[in-house]
């Protein structure tokens, strides 16, 4: 009796052992079609992509290495620097044999919080779910070479040694050509157009401060990211400042603060944004659609969409911007969408869209 | 008369001969310790002090950033170096427990400060170049006297001078900016001294933009004539040129840069489009491509 329970301990824990060690060769068949969808992204949360390709249905149209990168990205782009943090799963329609799921995915990424909508289709095979995964068409392009007319601003600042008259050069000459103050609930909305009017590219910046009816002032804030913070000559870039919990109504005045600075600069990359739109998504919003081309040689790793929305008179009514989780390679189109909100819809007449990049370390 | 009234008399007189006395004496004193400095003294150049007397005693010079504590015979000559009366201002001197005031000038111009503004401005401006000179002799004093600057701005082979007279130590000029754009030596000199700084005359905005559009293997590439400003300086390259095309599928933009004085982009091919071309504020003209042409 004594030796008993040593044996059994000792035996116990070989069991654990091995069922800690010994994995099934198939995992748990989907059995339903949102259980189908919800299994694909709890292994893709997991960066099991392997574990994820096995709920895929069309296994021969899609390359394992090809479903991998379109949900771990690559060339540096912003899905590479991003992982899956929710997976929200909706039947649209269901029939014996196929359904359709709508997959909301809320990743964390560098640059906050990203969101995609994937509309999938999920097929019976035998008796468990499939996902049939859409195809990605990879931008190919082909070797070639881009000649490029290297256009560059640098800067030579004043020295130690220099005497103390001797004047440095002077940050650019900015200026706000629009601004309006916008209500948006108990929020107040900063927006407008800043331009570079130099001949130089600057760094720039916008900061806003709040003046209340008593004079004090309610917020300071800047435009942090929604702003192309580099502006060649004659650029103008939109900028939007937010305050929340802070309403209009109680807002007396704006004190606008632009900032500039001489940095150097690259005129490259150029990016086109083509067959730009506002259209209405499958959840009843408006967005604003397009494609960016890459028109330079060099890729952008992460191309950010700010767009600029106008009303009859040429106002700035709205600005809203987006990330595009994929990089712009050179002459390959990528299509990107920036939300609209509804209450400004209605009174946008005209729009513009301008792109930020950002690329990573390049050997010259 | 009373012995008391006698004494009293006495008294008077003793103290009365006294008092003469030691007024003799202070002004025995006064006159032999009198310190002879001139009024203004060239900054650098040294003094010689003389004195009289007989013994030692502590020599003290107090002035802007120098202070000197010495002990001197008295009766021979006191000698302070041209090192220690550099600054120009009034200097303090304190012999045996008297002292003198003396100023140190500034000597002849030999450096500038020199203030250009700004480092870039447009071509063909009237007064929006200024120059501002600050001239110093060789111990970095402002020199106070007036003196003659000339203010000197040469841009594409012109030059352009005007001649300022210091007052309290400071010249300024304002000159216009040539017609041409390029970089403009901007002289400022006075005596020995010169300085040089560098003010870029940069083009203005564009004053208009002329495009033309052809068919392109990946669509249609619009290209503008070369761009000048109304003086007919090009503008600088790098300058966004915005081109857009609508037509059915939605509106297309490039930001392209100017290089080389002409800007050029890639549209996407359309059957029915209306190109038009921008920069900044100013806008060019417009195509109708109809049918690919």
């Amino acid at each position: 009796m004594k030796r008993a329970l040593p044996i059994l301990i000792i035996v116990l824990t070989a069991v654990l052992i091995a069922m800690a060690t010994i994995q099934p060769n198939e995992l748990t068949p989907a059995t339903s079609p949102d259980g189908a969808v919800r299994a694909l992204f709890d292994h893709v949360k997991a960066r099991d992509y392997k574990g994820a390709f096995a709920y895929v249905a069309n296994s021969g149209d899609t390359e394992e290495q090809a479903f991998a990168a379109d949900l771990a990205g690559r060339d540096g782009s912003l899905r590479t620097y991003s992982s899956l943090e929710q997976a929200d799963t909706k039947v649209l329609h269901a029939s014996d044999n196929e359904a359709l799921v709508r997959a909301t995915l809320q990743y964390a990424t560098a640059v906050g919080a990203f969101y995609d909508t994937r509309d999938l289709k999920v097929v019976r095979e035998g008796d468990r779910w499939k996902v049939e995964w859409p195809v990605v068409q990879e931008a190919n392009v082909p070797p070639q070479v881009i000649q490029e007319n290297y256009l560059r601003w640098d800067v030579i600042t004043r020295g130690s040694n220099d005497d103390w008259g001797a004047q440095n050069v002077e940050a650019p000459r900015v200026r706000i050509i629009s601004m309006n103050a916008i209500a948006q609930g108990a929020n107040t909305i900063i927006v407008g157009e800043i331009e570079n009017e130099d001949t130089v590219p600057g760094f720039v910046s916008v900061g806003a401060t709040l003046i209340g009816k008593n004079g004090d002032v309610l917020g300071e804030e800047t435009s942090f990211d929604k702003i192309s913070h580099t502006l060649l000559p004659k650029e103008i870039s939109p900028f939007r400042i937010d305050f929340p919990k802070t309403p209009l109504a109680t807002v007396k005045s704006v004190r606008m603060t632009p900032n500039s600075m001489l940095v150097p600069a690259s005129a490259d990359p150029v990016i086109g944004v083509v067959h730009q739109r506002v259209e209405t998504d499958s959840r009843g919003r408006h967005v604003l659609k397009g494609e960016l081309i890459n028109e330079s040689g060099v890729t952008v790793n992460i191309p950010h969409v700010l767009a600029t929305y106008y009303d009859g008179a040429g106002k700035v009514i709205w600005v809203s911007d987006g990330y595009v989780d994929n990089a712009l390679l050179p002459q390959a189109p990528v299509p990107f969408a920036v939300d609209l909100r509804d209450d400004p819809a209605s009174n946008v007449h005209n729009y513009r869209v301008t792109v930020n990049e950002y690329m990573l370390q390049q050997d010259e | 008369m009373t012995k008391g009234s006698i004494e009293v008399k006495v008294k008077f007189g003793g103290m009365m001969a006294i008092a003469l006395l030691l007024m003799c004496c202070f002004a025995i004193a006064t006159h032999a310790a009198e310190i002879n400095v001139p009024a203004t003294v060239p900054a650098g150049s040294g003094l010689t002090i003389p004195s009289s007397g007989s013994g030692s005693a502590t020599l003290y010079v107090a002035g802007p950033g120098t202070a000197i504590k010495r002990t001197v015979q008295l009766g021979r000559e006191i000698r302070l170096g041209a090192d220690e009366l550099q600054n120009a201002g009034r200097y303090v001197v304190s012999l045996d427990g008297n002292t003198a005031t003396f100023f140190v000038t500034a000597g002849p111009v030999q450096s500038i400060a020199f203030l250009a503004r700004p480092s870039r401005v447009p071509a063909d401006t009237p007064n929006v170049i200024t120059g501002t000179a600050f001239v110093f002799d060789k111990y970095q004093n402002l020199v106070l006297q007036p003196q003659p600057v000339k203010f000197e701005l040469t841009a594409n082979g012109q030059t352009t001078s005007r001649t300022e007279t210091t007052k309290n130590g400071v010249a300024f000029a304002k000159l216009d900016s040539s017609k041409k754009q390029g970089p403009a030596q901007f002289v400022a000199s006075s005596g020995p001294a010169s300085v040089r700084r560098v003010v870029q005359e940069v083009a203005s905005d564009p004053c208009s933009i002329r495009m033309t559009a052809v068919r392109d293997k990946n669509g249609i590439l619009a290209r503008t004539d070369p761009i000048h400003d109304c003086a007919g300086n090009p503008v600088s390259d790098g300058t966004i040129v915005t081109f857009t095309s609508t037509d059915a599928k939605g509106k297309s933009t490039v930001d392209a840069r100017i290089r080389q004085g002409i800007a050029e982009a890639e549209l996407p091919a359309s059957n029915d489009a209306t190109i038009s071309v921008a920069s900044g504020v100013v806008v060019g003209n417009e195509i109708q491509w109809r049918g690919g042409q």
